[in-house]
């Protein structure tokens, strides 16, 4: 167990790691964004419920590392067309939890994410539910892991082209 | 729906190389061709392999009402309208499951899963009453072909095999990449909702002309070979079967390249469990033929798409509400195949793909678009000079032509005006 001094400097690092995170998706900086990934990073957005299994199961995203990248070189060509305009975007992230500590040594933390997202479509509100794994590299905080699991993604869901 | 009738000239608005922007956008149209085609003609509900064992169910749909298909007893499958005989509530809550019977959660009806009324709560104040007459709805006919099962509303009419016609061929082209003949829908739906007319994803799922534009941002990063097949030099064909059912027939372009499992992008190298299980199964020669050929690029009207790798399933939910339900082709005994089937689906379609969250945006600025009306119409007329026929009758253009649209639009002036 982390005494509560070291726990308090941890929650602050996550914390601003977390914001950091949304401030770079809402902003489209889509390069600064895939830094924070490790090199075996696993990006999860679960349809229908949160508990699937992604390797038998369709997911809105199921992207490895290698796939990260691939996303991320789409939306930099500028033709991306439902990027083009891209959305406006700004979220809240809250409730964040640092969880039980993971094998290998991740920092697994949990939060809930609300976005409002204005596409050339409407206005849309997106919530979910978070898990991240982090690891320390290098001195610097990066995601081994991140599950958005969409409140309605047992529903007909409009296009999700930002980052999530 | 006769006021329509009355109003609607069809010949007026839908011109062989064009349509009436009104069509896509005016909403006693919309109701018109719920009646029209969506509960009238033959409409794609479901795979068997969803409901594999006695009694279990899942809930499709055809438009905007929710249908249960079941596999009864007696191993029938069977459509069932998702509404209580007595009060109208819905007698299904969950997406799928196993179950004999469902209860209806407002006065404790009880139905068995062939839509039987079995029983209902304190039986004494229905006297006399014949329980048959209060059985759930049902689709009116249910068919099935090599496990795709349709249903028609309509007592009367073409049968199944009749309305697929020419199309049907394609399906059985499809099975024959399974090692055991069999396609299995097992990977579970992906849901994405668009703000456009149904019509515009009809159309859009057997145009070639807009790949080389739409796709271009994740063609140019991806190391795809997909835009070469719909380039202006391609000899990849579109193909209007009639009925409304129309194809992008790539084999031209695959049987050029003459490499087993190129249509996928691999090769027999990367999948030898699936090449050696093929070649057992067809022998040599014809294993060849299906692993160049590949699978099929069809669009059965009004909303089983069959895209190589995926299978998508068509809902209109209002004149300007559609919902596009997703899913990977699983090919029975081909697990290796499968799992790259799987990675490959999720990649591209969904409310995240790489190819559909662009295409969704084009429906959507379609149908935004349509709403002027000037110019009034939408044109159509691409190839229209240089169509020409196969050798088994059927109207064939290059890929890039508008033969699918107009072969549906055709259909469609049919459908509408012998209602």
């Amino acid at each position: 167990m982390l005494s509560r001094e070291s726990s308090a400097t941890l929650m602050s690092a996550v914390t601003a790691f977390l914001n950091r995170e949304a401030r770079l998706q809402d902003e489209h900086q889509y390069e600064a964004w895939e830094r924070l990934w490790t090199d075996d990073g696993v990006y999860w957005v679960p349809a229908n419920g949160a508990n699937i299994d992604p390797e038998r199961e369709m997911s809105i995203i199921y992207d490895n590392r290698s796939r990260i990248a691939l996303r991320v070189r789409q939306l930099m060509t500028g033709k991306h067309f439902t990027q083009t305009p891209q959305s406006n975007l700004r979220r809240l992230v809250s409730n964040i939890e640092l969880m039980d500590e993971q094998p290998g040594g991740d920092i697994a933390v949990a939060s809930n994410s609300l976005i409002f997202e204005s596409s050339l479509r409407d206005d849309t509100l997106w919530a979910a539910r978070n898990e991240y794994r982090l690891r320390h590299v290098d001195g610097d905080l990066r995601m081994a892991y991140k599950k958005v699991v969409l409140v309605n993604n047992d529903k007909a869901i409009y296009t999700l082209s930002f980052l999530v | 729906m006769n006021v329509v009738r009355r109003m609607v000239q069809w010949n007026e608005l839908i011109h062989p190389d064009r349509v009436h922007g009104s069509l896509y956008t005016d909403r006693s149209i919309f109701e018109a061709e719920l009646q029209n085609i969506w509960y009238r003609t033959w409409v794609y509900v479901g795979h068997e392999s969803e409901v594999p064992k006695a009694n279990d169910y899942v809930v499709k749909s055809i438009g905007p009402q929710s249908v249960i298909m079941t596999r009864d007893e007696q191993g029938k499958v069977n459509l069932l309208l998702n509404r209580c005989s007595h009060r109208g509530n819905q007698v299904c809550s969950y997406e799928r499951g196993n179950a004999r019977s469902f209860t209806c959660p407002f006065h404790s009806w009880t139905f068995a899963n062939d839509g039987r009324l079995v029983g209902y709560a304190f039986p004494d104040g229905y006297e006399g009453q014949d329980r048959m007459e209060l059985a759930l709805g049902r689709v009116t006919r249910v068919e099935s072909y090599r496990g795709f099962v349709f249903g028609s509303f309509a007592a009367d009419g073409p049968t199944l095999k009749e309305h697929l016609g020419g199309a049907a061929e394609t399906i059985d082209r499809l099975v024959r990449t399974s090692p055991e003949g069999e396609v299995q829908i097992t990977a579970g739906f992906l849901k994405h909702r668009v703000k456009a007319n149904w019509k515009f994803i009809l159309e859009n799922e057997c145009d070639g002309y807009h790949p080389a534009f739409v796709h271009t941002s994740i063609f140019g990063v991806a190391d795809s070979m997909i835009g070469k097949l719909y380039g202006g030099a391609s000899t990849a064909l579109t193909r209007d079967y009639g009925n409304g059912h129309t194809e992008i027939d790539l084999r031209p372009e695959f049987r050029k390249r003459d490499l087993p499992m190129s249509w996928f992008g691999t090769s027999e190298e990367r999948l030898p469990d699936y090449a050696a299980r093929m070649k057992a199964a067809y022998g040599d020669t014809a294993a060849r033929e299906i692993m160049i050929d590949g699978t099929p690029h069809v669009m059965i009207f009004p909303n089983l798409f069959i895209a190589e790798i995926q299978m998508f399933v068509i809902q209109p939910l209002g004149v300007d509400d559609s919902v596009q339900h997703v899913t990977a082709l699983q090919f029975k005994g081909a697990p290796d195949l499968n799992r790259r089937l799987r990675q490959q689906t999720m990649g591209s379609v969904g409310p995240a793909g790489f190819l559909l969250a662009d295409d969704s945006e084009m429906y959507e600025r379609c149908h935004r678009g349509v709403l002027a009306r000037n110019p009034e119409w939408v044109f159509l007329g691409r190839g229209e000079k240089r169509e020409r026929r196969d050798e088994l009758g059927f109207r064939i253009g290059h890929v890039t032509d508008e033969v699918p649209s107009r072969g549906i639009w055709a259909h469609y002036r049919k459908l509408m005006e012998t209602a």
